[in-house]
């Protein structure tokens, strides 16, 4: 038993080494980066607006490949049998499902409410009382 | 000859197939379906949010920082994100040096990956004070949408229960780090011939920062 599972240890020494951790260290810092440079660069468009959502698309494109590299490589599951990794990947492609039928779901929940519900299209265009914002001391 | 109960070409125990010991194997599954946990969360929390006229503007909830004040919106998640990626990497380094069965490496990468989680939790805990005495809680929300106009609790309702998740795995995570330098401080993987257990563990601290990734991504930037 003992013995097994040693030489288990020994095989899954696949892949991986110094030089491989680096990269994506460097990967992932890199493509944090932009994350942040992009955000900082949102700041400057109106919100709700076409250039905004462009970019939002593009966070969520280099939030996936950080995952990507995490689970790949961090994780090692690049390295593992195939049959294993679809056992963990397949499930979750629901996600796809999941994401479009509650999104457009809850689209289609706001835009049906804005229109035959007046008095809820009305009061959400009340302005909110300004209270005394950021005038707690920061410690 | 009929009724004979072995079929030679199926897999009869023995060896796994996956190519992996059990334990690490059922980690994996564990978290798959901890990703489905949180996958929900979060997208109840988009669902809510298109279902909603108008948000608060993260750029506007989230702009401060320790010693340097209001005013520096995702400065200090940043860092946050920084550490626990660091983290991360120190705990893929504490993987390698068990592979190699080095005790005093695997204890200095250890102590590294728990110093990131607890300054990563310290960060969580400020700015949750912070925004406590901004008036934000469970069922308070003191910021107007982008336009000014009423905002809904479900901001904050959904901010701190999904951070606080998140939150509560890290502590988790840095609970489960900490029995597994005890034990490498003991000698038990050193006397079992292999740092299996440290894998596993690792396995777990590497799906915390992958959930911070979207978690971040969700709340801070979009």
């Amino acid at each position: 038993m003992e013995h097994t599972l040693e030489s288990l240890a020994e095989e899954q020494h696949v892949g991986g080494g110094r030089k491989e951790i680096y990269r994506v260290t460097i990967v992932l810092t890199v493509l944090t980066i932009l994350e942040l440079a992009l955000g900082f660069f949102m700041m400057t468009m109106p919100y709700e607006s076409i250039g905004r959502d462009f970019v939002r698309g593009v966070i969520i494109i280099l939030m996936l490949a950080k995952a990507f590299y995490i689970v790949g490589y961090f994780m090692h599951l690049k390295h593992e049998i195939r049959n294993m990794i679809m056992t963990v990947v397949v499930p979750l492609f629901l996600f796809v499902w999941f994401i479009i039928a509650f999104l457009s779901d809850g689209n289609s929940f706001r835009n049906n409410k804005n229109k035959w519900d007046r008095d809820h299209k009305e009061r959400s265009k009340e302005q909110m009382p300004v209270k005394e914002e950021n005038t707690h001391e920061l410690k | 000859m009929a009724t004979t109960a072995t079929t030679p070409r199926m897999w009869n125990g023995g060896r796994s197939p996956f190519n992996l010991e059990y334990g690490k194997l059922m980690m994996w599954y564990f978290l798959m379906s901890d990703a489905f946990t949180f996958g929900a969360f979060l997208i109840a929390y988009g669902t809510t949010r298109f279902a909603t006229n108008g948000w608060p503007n993260p750029n506007k909830v989230f702009d401060a920082a320790p010693f340097i004040g209001h005013g520096f919106p995702l400065v200090y998640v940043s860092f946050m994100t920084f550490v626990l990626i660091i983290s991360s990497v120190t705990m893929v380094l504490a993987v390698h040096e068990g592979h190699k069965m080095n005790r005093r490496g695997v204890v200095t990468y250890l102590i590294l990956t728990i110093i990131g989680g607890l300054i990563f939790l310290g960060s969580q805990a400020w700015e949750w004070t912070h925004l406590f005495h901004e008036g934000a809680w469970w069922g308070r929300n003191p910021f107007p949408n982008y336009d000014g106009t009423v905002s809904t609790t479900n901001f904050t309702n959904f901010f701190f229960t999904i951070t606080g998740f998140h939150g509560f795995h890290v502590f988790s995570g840095v609970v489960i780090n900490t029995i597994m330098l005890i034990m490498t401080l003991r000698g038990t993987f050193d006397k079992r011939g292999h740092y299996l257990m440290i894998e596993k563990a690792g396995l777990y601290w590497h799906f915390v920062d992958l959930v911070w990734v979207f978690v971040f991504t969700c709340f801070y930037l979009l």
